[in-house]
């Protein structure tokens, strides 16, 4: 029980290896978890697997107490009521406006067409970052492998998440601008909140024991 | 095969079953307000929008507007308690407080596009005008509780913070008011990551960074009043007043922020574990019904009665969270 009888949604894909890790140190068994990538559910540890974009549905549902995801996934999903109670450090990566190299496709786009073609995974945080900085930007929704839009003329650039850049270099783009930078984040139900207030506050705790330990 | 007439996302028909059911939980909430003296009152659904936009601007929050005849802008009632409010500064202008009313009715939001959220959504709850602080909160929690009980709910437990605890906090650590909305915001969308980013940004003492960014956290039994000191002075207050069977349902949440600008004090919301959101809550608004032309305190709550019955329901079939 050393989630305290909580049921925890872990993000598989990219996060996965360091949330296990970090449940390891706080002493849960994730053997099956690692063993096992087709199973989704681990009754016995309190665990549920998931996209990290599923994550805060079922938060915010009741169907866990507790989950880990993204921050991008987080201000993606901003009307979700969900507590976000921790930054797990981990998974660094930085939400960027992105285009081919050379001459800034989306500033001559503005310029001349008044308007700007941008594709992306993440549609209300594009729409809101153009919006706060006044540009018409038309948001082109796609659902992977953004780097390709900018190539074939769909858009003039995109916003997408990086952690090395490495994705965009071989696709030949530049960074143009920086909107937010992401780490993974420990969010809570809200009525879970309340009624297993002692179990998540000592779980918290004892990550952010964790994480401090490095 | 038959042709399928949809109603619009967010809205639906109740059919026999369960209108029975939903009657039963209404009628035995409605037995509790006319026992305690709350006397029901029906207003229409449709009001004109400067009406309602004086309560409070964002509450009112008018999803549906249309024209009338004339031009005017009407729209659909969000909530109970700006009604009520125009009902008691027009209708009982000089009448002799306290005065008592109860209601069962429909309220109308906006959705967003795919969360299979209710566009209309019945309401029961009460007003109470007239009795100000600790014994006007202590009776709409005790009838709040009453309500719930007799509707059959078990496992419940309720929410009290204060709307007005933490900037009593703020000024204590004398944050300027500059500084202050992005905390705020924080603390309204819930994100306590962000909270210690914007606490931390202010650069205090580490007491006060500490008060600032924990005495939010805290959830419990009475014991976590005396972290926040004199800004829980309101809410020692309402405990005190309170009844064992009420007092015992309670946990404080000194975080507590409910989405309406129009609470001046206490606030509370109903949380049941065969539930992922709460079935309802209310609070203080001392300040609302003056903006009507009757200067008087007030408090109330509204349970949504469909959320109650998917609880009484979840509990019954021993559904945990």
């Amino acid at each position: 029980m050393s989630l305290n009888g909580l049921t925890l949604a872990v993000p598989r894909g990219a996060l996965i290896g360091a949330t296990l890790d970090l449940l390891d140190r706080l002493g849960v068994g994730t053997g099956e978890v690692r063993a096992n990538d087709r199973k989704l559910l681990f009754e016995d540890a309190g665990l549920v697997t998931m996209r990290p974009s599923d994550v805060p549905t079922y938060v915010e549902a009741g169907a866990a107490d507790i989950g880990i995801t993204g921050k991008d996934v987080l201000a993606e999903q901003s009307e979700r009521a969900v507590y976000e109670l921790l930054d797990l450090r981990f998974g660094p990566c930085v939400m960027v406006v992105a285009t081919a190299a050379g001459d800034d496709r989306l500033a001559e786009a503005l310029r001349r067409l008044g308007v700007m073609r941008v594709a992306t995974k993440y549609p209300r945080i594009a729409a809101r970052h153009f919006e706060r900085t006044g540009r018409q930007a038309e948001i082109v929704e796609v659902n992977g492998s953004v780097e390709l839009a900018p190539l074939t003329g769909l858009a003039e650039g995109i916003v997408d998440l990086t952690a090395t850049g490495t994705t965009l270099r071989e696709n030949g783009l530049v960074v143009r601008e920086e909107i937010l930078a992401s780490t993974a984040r420990l969010i809570a139900n809200p009525v879970a909140h309340k009624l297993k207030a002692a179990e998540i506050d000592e779980l918290v705790a004892r990550m952010r024991e964790a994480i401090a330990r490095g | 095969m038959s042709t399928i007439h949809p109603t619009p996302s967010g809205t639906r028909d109740v059919l026999p079953d369960e209108m029975r059911e939903m009657h039963a939980i209404a009628e035995a909430v409605r037995g509790v307000f006319g026992a305690r003296g709350y006397g029901e009152v029906h207003t229409p659904a449709l009001e004109y929008e400067q009406v309602l936009t004086r309560g409070d601007p964002a509450a009112a929050d008018p999803a549906y507007k249309l024209f009338d005849e004339q031009g005017n802008v009407l729209v659909l009632r969000s909530d109970m308690t700006i009604p009520i409010a125009r009902v008691v500064s027009t209708r009982y202008a000089s009448a002799e407080p306290p005065l008592r009313f109860c209601y069962v009715a429909h309220a109308y939001r906006s959705v967003r596009p795919q969360r299979g959220q209710d566009r209309e959504m019945l309401q029961a709850g009460i007003e109470l005008v007239g009795v100000p602080g600790p014994p006007g909160t202590a009776e709409a929690l005790t009838v709040l509780c009453e309500a719930l009980d007799a509707a059959g709910l078990t496992g419940y437990r309720v929410g009290l913070g204060d709307a007005s605890l933490y900037a009593a906090l703020l000024d204590a650590h004398g944050v300027p008011a500059g500084g202050r909305a992005a905390i705020l915001h924080e603390l309204q969308t819930r994100d306590f990551v962000g909270l210690e980013r914007e606490v931390e940004a202010l650069g205090l003492e580490s007491d006060a960074t500490d008060a600032l960014l924990g005495v939010p956290q805290l959830r419990g039994g009475a014991e976590v009043l005396d972290a926040a000191g004199p800004a829980a002075d309101g809410l020692r207050g309402v405990y005190a007043a309170l009844p064992e069977a009420v007092a015992r349902r309670v946990i404080f949440d000194l975080g507590l922020a409910r989405s309406l600008a129009y609470y001046t004090g206490a606030v509370y919301e109903v949380y049941d574990a065969a539930l992922g959101a709460p079935l309802g809550g209310g609070g203080r608004y001392d300040d609302l019904l003056g903006r009507f032309g009757r200067d008087l305190p007030a408090a109330g709550w509204a349970l949504n009665v469909e959320r109650l019955h998917i609880a009484i329901v979840g509990e019954r079939r021993g559904e945990k969270l």
